[in-house]
């Protein structure tokens, strides 16, 4: 079983002994300041359900590396180190930090091209996430993938996919797999809600339905599918989560900024499906920060808009501040979370930096499995 | 007025069938509508109507009867008030067997029982025979043969993979219950139950999709398009999820799936569905594509693409799968993807082509032999990867190449091996790389213009003996 591996020496699969030797790794302590490999990977670890049950704290951590992930990567693709397209998932981290809390150890989770995220949230090593960012030898698809197309079968993270709408099927075969295996495990399928849209978003519904595969659909409404506002793109379009309806598959909305409403829907969500129920789907309200791309600069909303967002919705404060009301953390604590998790981002960035080009020779390797 | 009952055509493609069976009898008295016989295509069974009000005067063509030509009269109708007279003057009317339309827009033709259907003369190419086939250097000598339909050989291939690997099966519309709209997956559903033999509904994109993420997940699915005409719903899975996520995944990542269905010209179903995607799929790196053209290159090709952890595309022929031919009586027949053959060998002239471009090509060669040029027929079997060193071995013996496919000849398969044909091997061609193409048009629906959309032996003959310099 691939989630043997969780909570062990995180070490990608493709970085065999060989391509070490070959490739030496650079340094992991650059600025001096060694946070240790494997602690990201321990707090994606840590929401996962068997490993710590809905601790908030680990949630907050989860949500924290994610955001100053995404933040760094912003300002590494500023600096022309990040090239082509980098979608930040900023502002929407609850989402997949709750999701992954109410899921078990082998499940599957699949998304499109807004996916730092949900590779952080599998446990994925930030630095390694990052060196495909910057397109290097030791990024996940040894930098032939980049930003919208990395992979984990070891942690169960099925990518990273760059074209809209394709999650949906492919999640749905995931999940047959699932089905065909009686593995008991289910496959979350991410999308946006502009993807909610397409044609084989409904080819999906209707064959997960149909054959009551396991899988539960979450459709990440950020309210802009890339400058098109939901409501100028989407029919009925503050009910995407009753899109199911017409196959016969129960939805819900959450607030997608409340770790708390993503974990209730998503428990509820995972419940049914693990009954053998069939496919679920859950309308997580949310809301990127950033532009669609780095290349976007929205003026398709306001300043305000964005600015209430931040101040009054923010998932990563709104836990920060329950975790300091109930007492289960203090101000000083949360900053010396912050601060460790902006050294191990900084630690991630300085190697994606320092680690070399894939080799000339990667350009004709891995095009057919030999 | 008395009339014949004729053999009708039970499909775009069907050319002869069994009359399994009289429903009614000689003297019986018959209502347009009635349904009067059975007939066995290589398909289905079919139920035959009367079209006329009458009474059955004689069956000409007794029931159990096998191959019976489309058009044959089968029985004669008798209306009301006449009498047995009025058989031999419909017997005396019988038509001669019809002859292959010439490609002459202005030719009437004689139409028979309900207009809609007409048999294609041209599939009906005669057994040739067997002596002029090449031995196959892949069979270990003394190997028995069993005579298969390309269908039948499909079939096996997916049955024989499916019972020694759970984790294959098969996905697609009417694969299961129906066994398939061309009736390749015949007994599948029967063997391995629904749980492997799935029926979805008409949604390529969908299906394809589902296929691939299941393919990402080790399974080992083979996913049928009812045509490839409606793979282009689908395409984007195919390339896009299917063929290059190995590449993006740094080989983290594959998918091990089988897309396959009957591709290119069938017969008078017009320009949406006779499309030959052969380009279309060999233009794509990540993905492996296999054309059969007989019996034993299907099972064996099928096969292979079963087992090969990449994604590959299986390019069958409609007018294929009836096609009966020997089949090599292995326990694991399996042929390398990759690897052309070398079906008749010659001296004179290559001709290289795939899979329902070699009926054209094996046609003209015998004809070229009568003609003293010898050709030499090359199966590509494979199209990407593509067995140029055959081809350019091939060349280098006959100075001179002629390729012949059904797909438009604009950035296609042949003209791609006509370009390499013409860098790697110039210091050995006498002639210009020559390409026998269909027609650059959407193809026709009138019998006679898509019949000169496609090639045709003839073509293939001049070509042959223009870069012969022969006239």
């Amino acid at each position: 079983m691939s989630t043997e591996g969780h909570g062990e020496k995180p070490i990608p699969r493709f970085l065999s002994q060989d391509q070490d030797d070959a490739s030496p790794m650079p340094a992991d302590t650059s600025n001096g300041e060694a946070v240790g490999e494997g602690l990201a990977q321990e707090i994606a670890d840590k929401v996962i359900t068997k490993q710590a049950h809905e601790s908030e704290l680990d949630a907050y951590r989860a949500m924290l590396l994610i955001r100053r992930f995404e933040e760094k990567a912003g300002q590494l693709y500023g600096m022309g180190h990040i090239g082509g397209f980098c979608h930040l998932y900023i502002g929407q981290e609850a989402i997949v930090t709750g999701m992954r809390q109410v899921m078990e150890d082998g499940d599957q989770i699949i998304t499109a091209y807004r996916d730092h995220g949900h590779m952080l949230s599998s446990g994925m090593e930030p630095k390694y996430v990052m060196a495909e960012l910057t397109g290097r030898s030791h990024g996940y698809a040894k930098g032939k993938g980049g930003s919208m197309h990395m992979f984990s079968v070891e942690r169960d993270f099925y990518g990273g996919h760059g074209i809209v709408g394709t999650p949906a099927p492919l999640g749905t075969g995931i999940a047959f797999a699932n089905h065909y295996r009686d593995n008991g495990r289910i496959c979350v399928t991410f999308f946006g809600e502009g993807a909610a849209n397409q044609g084989q978003v409904y080819e999906s519904f209707n064959i997960a339905s149909l054959w009551k595969l396991p899988v539960v659909y979450v459709i990440e409404n950020n309210r802009y599918a890339m400058g098109t506002a939901v409501e100028r793109g989407s029919a009925n379009a503050h009910h995407l989560y009753n899109r199911g309806s017409a196959f016969g598959i129960p939805g819900e909305q959450a607030d997608g900024m409340n770790i708390h409403a993503v974990r209730a829907a998503g428990k509820r969500a995972m419940q049914h499906t693990r009954s053998g129920a069939g496919p679920y789907i859950i309308e997580m309200l949310t809301y990127r920060y950033r532009g669609h791309s780095m290349s976007d600069p929205a003026k398709y909303r306001t300043r305000e808009e964005v600015q209430d967002m931040r101040e009054h919705h923010d998932p990563i404060d709104l836990l920060g501040k329950h975790l300091v009301e109930t007492g289960e953390a203090t101000e000083a604590d949360l900053k010396s979370i912050d601060k460790e998790i902006r050294a191990l981002v900084g630690e991630a960035a300085d190697f994606a930096l320092q680690d070399p080009e894939p080799d000339p020779d990667e350009l004709y390797t891995d095009v057919l499995v030999s | 007025m008395s009339h014949q009952v004729l053999m009708p055509a039970l499909s775009p493609t069907m050319e002869e069938g069994t009359l399994a069976k009289w429903l009614v009898a000689e003297g019986d008295a018959v209502k347009t509508g009635d349904v009067i016989a059975e007939i066995e295509t290589d398909k289905a069974t079919m139920e035959v109507e009367a079209v006329d009000d009458g009474k059955l005067g004689k069956i000409l063509v007794p029931e159990g009867s096998e191959g019976v030509k489309v058009n044959t009269p089968i029985a004669v109708l008798l209306e009301d008030g006449e009498d047995e007279s009025a058989i031999a003057a419909a017997e005396a009317k019988a038509p001669e067997p019809e002859p292959a339309p010439e490609p002459k827009p202005a030719e009437a033709k004689p139409q028979a029982e309900p207009a809609a259907q007409q048999a294609k003369p041209e599939a009906a190419a005669t057994p040739r025979p067997k002596a002029e086939i090449a031995p196959d250097p892949d069979v270990p000598p003394g190997t028995d043969y069993v005579e298969l339909t390309v269908r039948e050989a499909l079939r096996d291939a997916m049955a024989e993979e499916m019972r020694t690997d759970p984790d294959v099966f098969l996905i697609g519309e009417e694969v299961a219950q129906y066994h398939g709209a061309y009736k390749v997956s015949q007994g599948l559903l029967e063997e391995f139950g629904e749980k492997r033999v799935l029926d979805t509904p008409i949604t390529e994109y969908g299906f394809a999709g589902i296929g691939v993420g299941a393919a990402f997940a080790g399974l080992k699915p083979i996913v049928e398009f009812m045509t490839w005409n409606f793979a282009m719903q689908a395409i984007d899975h195919i390339v896009n999820s299917a063929a290059k996520t190995h590449y993006m995944s740094g080989g983290t990542m594959h998918c091990p799936i089988v897309f396959r269905g009957p591709n290119g010209a069938a017969s008078r179903v017009a320009a949406q569905h006779s499309q030959d995607y052969s380009a279309w799929y060999t233009h794509v790196p990540g993905l492996k594509v296999i054309a059969p053209f007989d019996a034993a290159d299907a099972k064996g090709l099928l096969k292979a693409a079963i087992r090969d952890p990449n994604p590959v595309i299986c390019l069958e022929n409609e007018i294929l799968y009836g096609h009966k031919s020997p089949v090599p009586q292995l326990d694991d027949w399996v042929l390398p993807i990759g690897r052309a053959r070398i079906l008749r060998p010659g001296n004179d002239v290559t001709l290289a082509s795939y899979a329902r471009g070699l009926t054209y090509a094996l046609d003209a060669a015998d004809t070229l032999a009568g003609e003293g040029i010898e050709a030499e027929v090359i199966d590509l079997r494979s199209l990407r990867p593509l067995d140029l060193e055959t081809v350019l071995g091939s060349l280098a013996k006959t100075h001179r190449l002629v390729v012949v496919e059904e797909s438009w000849p604009v950035c296609s398969v042949g003209s791609e091996l006509c370009a390499r044909a013409a860098q790697e091997g110039f210091d050995d061609l006498d002639a210009p790389p020559t390409l026998v193409a269909g027609a650059d048009v959407p193809m026709p629906y009138a019998a006679n213009l898509e019949k000169l959309a496609l090639p045709s032996a003839e073509k293939v003959v001049a070509a042959a003996k223009a870069v012969a310099y022969r006239s």
